[in-house]
């Protein structure tokens, strides 16, 4: 048989990254990297549509030693890597988890795309989603799967927010009602508290997957309009397992 | 000779169908660097270019499909290795060769999830992309004509990337595709008569361009397509 190992020793907590083009995917992956090396054994996997810039970026900031970010090339279909077919993926994840064994945590970088592409939970099992606020400040109200769906929505780059006219507040307030309380958070590399928020985020997921007890959530195909109802409830997941990363991640609970 | 007999027609459209998620999706069959060179402008030059591609490495690759499948059809799979040897000695760039396992071992990880079976384990590491197709299309119960057929289809249908790379009208490109239907059967059909033979008497025509071309495209700074 081949072997494709689902929970076992080798098996790295795979974590997605996504967003539209230049929302900071890179920067987050960076910086997830350079605050949690000494913690966790990483690995980083880029999708590169037309050039290897990404995995180059990543390589020259050195945040890890280049043998350990690899680059995807997934010709111009970035969604359907990490969506329909997620076979080459796949096999580079699972080369780099063989390679470097044991790793914690392997990032995969999706290619800059549209707001409907999300990853498949047959190649990550948690996924952040990345907008920033030079994207105008109605695009977390637009929702979409990533947006409504991933396990953490990052809008990126609030140091901008004057400058774009963007209200930070106003844009993490309608993501957090489109995400229906799901965590939300604003970040900007020029404010190390919100990149430490990020990591405190990556920790519990961890946490909670090397327990055993985080189950992929797909965020799943366009998500229907919300219509305000502001019934104030929490996202319901569709299964009843403990679920401690998720929720309220705004209202700074623990 | 599979363990579930899946139905031989639609398992031939399951394993030749462009959604099957192996990541072909990411190369052009060679069509971009010979764009990028001038060399197909039009869609007189993309007929041809894809003529001459299904005659040479299309003729290659489906003659060890089907001598891969024949093989595995008759659970001797100690032949493979010797079919690797062969095809290897086929391909003059290092770059299809790599690209060729790349696929073959998309294609094996695949079907190996998708119609768990020993053979796809048995095939090693990083096999050549014919001799994946000819063993699942064993598995699958199929037989080397099969075997042949979906791996030309596999490598022609690419040309849907012209799409991409040129400026053309999607309804021409695949009226080229449909007026190669029955070509790509003639080429299977003669892939399948030499199913048996010894694999260094299998056919080697080849397209020395196409080589080359895929040495410069690995180069390029940027492109659309991994091959
Ligand atoms: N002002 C500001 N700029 C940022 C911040 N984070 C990232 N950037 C800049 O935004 C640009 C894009 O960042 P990347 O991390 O490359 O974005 P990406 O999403 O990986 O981009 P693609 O992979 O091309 O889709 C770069 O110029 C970064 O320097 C931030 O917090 N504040
Ligand atoms: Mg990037």
């Amino acid at each position: 048989m081949h072997d494709h190992p689902s929970h076992n020793e080798t098996r790295a907590l795979r974590l997605g990254v996504a967003g539209p083009v230049g929302t900071g995917k890179s920067s987050v992956i960076a910086a997830i990297c350079r605050q949690l090396r000494d913690e966790f054994a990483l690995g980083v996997i880029t999708n590169d549509i037309y050039t290897d810039e990404d995995a180059r970026f990543l390589k020259s900031a050195g945040v890890l030693p280049a043998e350990r970010i690899r680059a995807v090339e997934t010709g111009s279909c970035p969604h359907t890597a990490i969506r329909d077919d997620v076979t080459m993926n796949l096999i580079a994840v699972e080369d780099m988890e063989r390679d470097f064994a044991p790793l914690d945590i392997v990032l995969v970088e999706s290619g800059g795309d549209n707001l409907t592409a999300t990853f498949s939970p047959a190649l990550v099992d948690a996924q952040i989603f990345v907008l920033d606020v030079a994207g105008g400040g109605d695009v977390a109200r637009k929702g979409g799967p990533g947006i409504s769906g991933a396990d953490l929505l990052v809008i990126n780059k609030i140091d901008l927010g004057e400058h774009v006219d963007v209200d930070v507040d106003r844009m993490v307030a309608d993501a957090t009602s489109a995400r229906k309380g799901g965590p939300v958070l604003a970040l900007s590399r020029k404010r190390p508290e919100t990149v430490e928020q990020l990591c405190a985020w990556v920790r519990e997921m961890h946490k909670t997957y090397a327990a055993g007890g985080h189950i992929p959530v797909d965020p799943g195909p366009m998500a229907p309009h919300h219509h305000g109802e502001g019934d104030g409830h929490t996202h319901s997941h569709g299964h009843s397992h403990g679920h401690s990363h998720s929720h309220g991640y705004t209202h700074s609970h623990d | 000779m599979g363990q579930v007999d899946l139905g031989r027609q639609a398992a031939l459209l399951l394993l030749a169908d462009g959604r099957l998620p192996a990541g072909g999706y990411a190369h052009s069959g060679g069509l971009e660097p010979a764009v990028i060179a001038g060399r197909v402008r039009n869609m007189a030059d993309l007929e041809a270019f894809l003529t001459g591609r299904a005659q040479t490495a299309g003729l290659v690759a489906a003659a060890f499909a089907a001598a891969a499948c024949a093989r595995a059809s008759r659970d001797d799979l100690a032949a493979l290795p010797e079919l690797e040897a062969e095809f290897d000695a086929r391909i003059p760039s290092p770059e299809l060769r790599k690209v060729s396992r790349d696929l073959g071992r998309q294609l094996q990880r695949a079907m190996g999830s998708i119609h768990p079976h020993r053979y796809f384990s048995a095939l090693g590491r990083a096999p050549h992309q014919p001799l994946v197709m000819g063993v699942a299309a064993s598995v699958l119960g199929l037989g080397p004509q099969d075997a042949a057929l979906a791996i030309l289809h596999d490598n022609n249908a690419g040309a849907a990337a012209a799409a991409k790379l040129m400026r053309v009208d999607p309804f021409e490109v695949h009226a080229i595709l449909a007026r190669a239907t029955g070509p790509l059967d003639d080429l299977a059909r003669r892939a399948a008569e030499t199913a048996d033979a010894d694999p260094a008497d299998l056919p080697a025509p080849s397209a020395p361009l196409a080589d080359i071309a895929a040495e410069h495209h690995r180069r390029a700074d940027a492109r659309l397509f991994a091959s």
